[in-house]
């Protein structure tokens, strides 16, 4: 800190004084350009290493240690010395636990999108309306958001307890009758039970996101369709949603890799039960790591849960995230001929 | 005390203060491992006792005690002490085993755990230095021995069996504890029929539905079968099939309470040992830390203990190979790393001395190896157990510590799946099978 601080200091002064022989006049102009690409460099180093350093100890070095771990049978301690190549990796594949983890990530990716996006855009599209009480609205929205996983992952095992949680005593209180072993021990049930406690958490995300893309749709547009009497659905179809596509390409693409990372909710919510019905690959990876004392399989899980969401990533820039980008330079095009 | 009691009894809100203090001591003492500063040897040493008592101090001032006393008679060593909560002393001992930065005096669980951290280097042969204590605590020790070396000196050691609410079994008629499984599930019945939940399981932590597969194999084995078992992982002998077929048969009896799936086992206001304390359930099944759990979970004098609460070892099986006698149990044993100065495990031998080990079964802190300690255990239920203990034909070590974490890990998931109807008797063989031909 100090170090950086004086640097600052040190660096302000001689620009100023430069500053003003600059201005001096009959002074032959000094050739500054080496000097300042240098301190300029100085002036980067300095103030990106604490960042690098970090990065390299908190993520760099255990992703490379993870990498490491997957070639080898380690149980945790003594030397890594079991060297079995990619075994690890055949391992995990052809374990039907991880294949079952990453059916039930898909799950989610897929469910949180199908869900999610018409209920976000659906009450995006109604809280950008003018009316009484649309602040509070908003703030309820968004509240679940803002809760730690964790703490929202206990209340909802709380609510959602057979016999004494409040779900099932609501429900027997209309004449239903929950599951006998509750909404999160039965295993046709449990992963549903996740997505919808997902779904109540994330979809503030959604609506936030939508309502701030709808404060970008040009007030214009909507006043000449008033002009030509189109409906209000109608302006939403034609106008609005097509308007908000880049915001909501922008959010499946967050929703899909939290989607496939989901660990916190599920971990405190089934602990990946009953009987295997929500694991997901993260909850597999600690599963076997910290539980199993298999660090091998547990890092070449890690590895292959790492590969899937960069593969996936990839394709969704350029399939999806790609078009914002053409449709900017269409746009560019078409005001040019207009 | 007990292999899986800390984590539970400690509260969230605890937990936060106790992962403080813990990093906090964990960065002053590991600097010190059989280091001596000032011309004294230090012995740092690492415990779960963490508990604290308003009246007798808990074991936590119990151990500071002993402590003191030692380096009293013993001026030139200091003993540094890390108390901790259960799972964060696991954790800490994951990572001081990965780094090689281990305490002097840690906790050994024995079984398949002890064999990799003996053939990893990992823990210091006390054979000959504690000759004398290991012939006074006799059978105890075999779960500490590998190839005839002992590697760690239990200091507690409990079987599993049933912990009951004699209220609520009166409320349903049954005068005595059950002692063949026909019994049992007789009593099942009529807990049901005065509509009381029989028994209470936490599935979702895994171990505590493991435990009872334990048991229906433990009848159904006999005892060569199952300590060639554990030497040479191999699952082949149909009585491990026949174990789980009783243990269908008990799960199809619907004797659990509801919800038992997602039920934790020794935390959370539902959890299993929280549903027997409050007497929501009539039974569960669980080792000699239950009462301390169940104290741990609901307020003061409030929770089912005393007078109240009844023991029974689990019943005989009809037709099962296994010795009824036989129990499932294990415990906790003080080891000594393997670069750790002598005076560490001089003062391990203290440890298991008749003075120490009488105040420790004195303060209910678990159930002690020393013969001579026997009698200071005081609580009726604990008694009972004591005996059932000491007249045991053979002690099985828990199946998940006997087999190593990961064909137990492995065993314990296939078992949650049998509880939850998604998994045959045959299939958890198959699936244990196939963690230990990875092994």
């Amino acid at each position: 800190m100090t170090e950086t601080a004086t640097a600052v200091s040190g660096h302000d002064a001689p620009v100023a004084r430069r500053a003003q022989a600059r201005r001096a006049p009959g002074r032959p102009e000094r050739p500054a350009g080496r000097s300042d690409a240098w301190r300029k460099r100085l002036e980067i180093a300095l103030f990106i290493t604490p960042a690098l350093v970090l990065i390299a100890l908190f993520i760099a070095w255990p992703v490379f240690y993870a990498v490491r771990f997957s070639v080898y049978k380690w149980k945790g301690f003594g030397p890594l010395a079991d060297f079995v190549g990619l075994d690890n990796y055949r391992l995990v594949l052809q374990d039907p636990d991880f294949l079952h983890a990453v059916g039930h990530n898909f799950t989610i990716v897929a469910g949180s999108i199908i869900v999610q996006l018409p209920l976000g855009l659906g009450i995006a599209l109604l809280l950008n309306r003018k009316m009484w009480g649309q602040g509070i609205l908003r703030t309820i929205i968004f509240v679940p958001y803002v809760l730690a996983e964790v703490v929202a992952g206990v209340v909802w095992y709380q609510l959602l307890q057979p016999q004494y949680g409040m779900v099932d005593a609501i429900l027997g209180k209309v004449g239903l009758t929950p599951p006998e072993q509750g909404w999160l021990g039965t295993p046709e049930y449990a992963l549903w039970t996740v997505l919808a406690v997902l779904t109540w958490k994330y979809l503030g995300l959604a609506v936030i996101l939508f309502l701030a893309g709808l404060q970008s749709v040009p007030e214009e547009l909507y006043e000449s369709a008033q002009l030509d009497g189109a409906s209000w659905w109608q302006v939403q179809r034609k106008i609005t949603i097509p308007l908000l596509g880049p915001t909501i390409r922008t959010w499946c693409f967050l929703s899909m890799i939290g989607s496939l990372q989901l660990f916190d909710m599920v971990w405190i919510l089934t602990g990946g039960g009953p009987a295997g019905a929500t694991t997901t690959m993260a909850t597999y990876l600690i599963n076997q790591g910290t539980k199993s004392h298999n660090y091998g399989i547990a890092g070449a899980a890690s590895v292959i849960l790492f590969v899937i969401a960069f593969v996936m990533a990839i394709l969704y820039q350029i399939f999806i995230l790609r078009r914002d980008t053409q449709d900017e330079s269409r746009k560019a095009r078409k005001k040019v001929k207009a | 005390m007990a292999r899986k009691t800390r984590g539970a009894a400690a509260l969230a809100a605890l937990c936060a203060g106790v992962l403080l203090t813990t990093a906090a001591c964990g960065g002053s003492d590991s600097s010190n491992d059989g280091g001596s500063s000032g011309g004294k040897t230090t012995v740092t040493w690492w415990h779960n006792s963490n508990e604290t008592d308003k009246v007798t101090g808990g074991g936590k001032a119990y151990y500071e005690q002993v402590a003191a006393d030692y380096e009293k008679a013993h001026p030139d060593v200091d003993i540094k002490i890390s108390a901790m909560a259960h799972e964060d002393m696991l954790t800490k001992l994951d990572a001081a085993m990965q780094s090689g930065d281990m305490p002097d005096i840690y906790m050994e669980r024995g079984g398949g755990e002890l064999v990799s951290h003996v053939e990893a280097g990992i823990t210091k042969d006390i054979s000959d230095d504690a000759a004398d204590v290991i012939s006074n605590l006799g059978a105890s020790v075999a779960g500490w021995q590998v190839d005839g070396k002992t590697y760690g000196l239990p200091f507690s050691m409990g079987v599993v069996g049933f912990w009951y609410n004699k209220d609520l079994f009166a409320q349903a008629g049954i005068t005595a504890a059950p002692t063949t499984l026909d019994e049992w599930l007789t009593d099942v019945d009529k807990l049901k029929a005065a509509d009381i939940v029989p028994v209470s399981v936490g599935v979702k932590d895994k171990w505590p539905a493991g435990h009872w597969w334990y048991y229906t194999v433990l009848r159904s084995c006999s005892q060569d079968t199952l300590q060639s078992a554990v030497k040479s992982l191999d699952f082949s002998d149909p009585c491990f099939v026949k174990g789980g077929e009783v243990l269908k048969q008990i799960v199809d009896a619907k004797p659990f309470n509801q919800g038992f799936l997602s039920t934790p086992g020794q935390t959370g206001t539902n959890g299993a040992s929280s549903l027997l304390a409050t007497g929501k359930a009539a039974m569960e099944l669980a080792g000699h830390w239950e009462p301390g759990v169940m104290a741990g979970l609901v307020k003061d004098g409030t929770g089912l203990s005393g007078d109240k609460l009844g023991w029974f070892p689990f019943p005989a099986v009809d037709g099962g190979a296994g010795d009824p006698g036989a129990q499932l149990g294990g415990g906790d044993a003080w080891a000594v790393s393997k670069d750790a100065p002598e005076a560490a495990v001089d003062f391990v031998k203290y440890l298991l001395s008749d003075e120490v080990q009488t105040g420790f079964a004195a303060k209910n802190m678990g159930l002690p190896t020393n013969p001579a300690a026997g009698s200071a255990v005081k609580d009726p239920a604990m008694a009972q157990l004591l005996q059932v203990r000491d007249s045991a034909p053979f002690i099985q070590l828990y199946f998940d510590t006997a087999f190593g974490t990961n064909v137990g890990n492995a065993m314990n998931d296939a078992i949650v799946n049998l509880f939850a109807g998604q998994a045959t008797p045959q299939q958890v063989v198959d699936a244990t099978q196939k963690a230990a031909d990875q092994e």
